[in-house]
């Protein structure tokens, strides 16, 4: 059987709806389960009233078999359809937790080859059972609404409006895979009008701290670098939520990064006023629809 | 002072072999990517914990050419890929950020 595609080299999009949605919020939980005393009879009647093709055996809450339709199909063949359940049903079960990420489910589809899984809880109650029919029901409509924001985004910035002395770049919440990306892209490009190092690093701090703002705070965005004959002009424009005190986000020092960002060693409080310093215009909006941030610096003349 | 002469001189662990060689002029010692953004001079060399590829970008960025993993933390692949592509040497070391410093201040 093929692989599932599950890999870093996806499209940001994607790694982010199989890491940020968890089990539990794709796993079917309306359950039909079936005590260990009754019979395979039983369950195939079952499955065939529910259109089901998997039973957990449970007790109160806590799950002690399966049975799948291979098994009631087998119970057929072999003549044992009046057997009791506990006989026949499969004890040897692999769980998965609710609090796991998506791509957990995934790996795990990839790696044993049944039908579905059950989920459990931390208390070790069966809570849910997961498919891959709900994996695919679940994505498509996550991959439906990232794509329309895509296209929204894109409609944002009407293509023929993009210059050919512009560059720009989309960033994603919480995507530090790629953060860097665009400030590095446009560290290359001055480069290549030979500009000193010290002008370059200027910008590049910049962009940098403007790009890693919107992947730490914002719902993501877009960095454009413009390159004019005599300046550089950086605007990062996100989709909010906006900055309530700009003056204190100006403040050195002041952070609403939470720990794990911390750990990273984001959320010093110096992203904003890194970029201030750094650059000759400083320009910045906010509101609950966005944040514009416009940086620039002047060419010395000397490079010109 | 060059990067493989930093690494003998002060017994530095490389995690990966056949770096870029540059001339190393002084340190930053610093886990806050932004401080070391908006105030490490070129050509140091990075001392941190910070053993992710981000740490990495940033040192590109701001024209850093090697970096001192302290506290025996470990370097992942992810990072040593981004640091081959950049041409940034990485080297650990058990010390800590404080005596990785001293050391380091001692022999520049």
């Amino acid at each position: 059987m093929e692989n599932i595609p599950i890999n870093t080299d996806s499209p940001s999009v994607i790694q982010e709806i199989i890491y940020q949605l968890k089990i539990k919020d794709v796993m079917s939980k309306d359950l039909i389960t079936l005590r260990k005393s009754g019979t395979m009879r039983n369950v195939q009647v079952t499955m065939a009233k529910y259109k089901l093709s998997a039973i957990p055996i449970t007790n109160s809450m806590r799950i002690l078999g399966l049975v799948s339709i291979e098994d009631i199909i087998k119970a057929l063949d072999y003549g044992y359809i009046n057997d009791k359940i506990e006989k026949h049903m499969t004890r040897k079960l692999i769980v998965l937790e609710d609090d796991m990420p998506l791509s957990f489910a995934i790996s795990y589809f990839n790696k044993y080859n049944f039908g579905r899984f059950p989920v459990l809880n931390k208390e070790k109650e069966l809570v849910g059972i997961i498919s891959m029919r709900d994996i695919n029901a679940k994505l498509l409509e996550h991959l439906n609404s990232a794509m329309q924001a895509l296209e929204n985004s894109i409609l944002n910035e009407n293509p023929s409006t993009i210059q050919s002395n512009e560059k720009i770049f989309q960033t994603t919440k919480f995507n530090f895979e790629i953060a860097g990306k665009a400030s590095t892209e446009i560290k290359k490009s001055l480069k290549k009008l030979n500009l000193d190092r010290k002008f370059i690093r200027r910008v590049a701090v910049a962009s940098y701290e403007l790009e890693i703002n919107q992947v730490v705070h914002s719902d993501g965005g877009t960095i454009k670098a413009i390159f004019d004959k005599d300046k550089i002009t950086i605007i990062a424009k996100d989709r909010g939520p906006g900055i309530p005190d700009l003056k204190k986000a100006l403040t050195e020092g002041f952070s609403t990064a939470n720990d794990w960002i911390r750990s990273l060693g984001f959320g010093a409080g110096m992203g904003l006023p890194n970029s201030k310093r750094v650059a000759d215009g400083f320009d910045i909006e906010s509101s609950e629809s966005g944040t514009t941030v416009k940086v620039d610096f002047n060419i010395p003349k000397e490079l010109i | 002072m060059k990067t493989d002469e930093l690494e003998k001189n002060l017994g530095l662990v490389p995690a990966y072999n056949d770096y870029e060689i540059n001339n190393i002029v002084t340190g930053f010692t610093s886990d806050l990517l932004s401080d070391v953004m908006g105030n490490a001079d070129e050509d140091s060399v990075l001392i941190t914990i910070q053993a992710h590829k981000n740490t990495i970008a940033c040192c590109s960025l701001a024209g850093i050419t090697a970096v001192i993993i302290c506290s025996g933390r470990k370097v992942p692949q992810d990072m040593i890929d981004a640091a081959k592509d950049e041409g940034i040497a990485i080297f650990t070391t058990k010390d800590n950020q404080f005596t990785t410093s001293f050391k380091v201040h001692g022999i520049l």
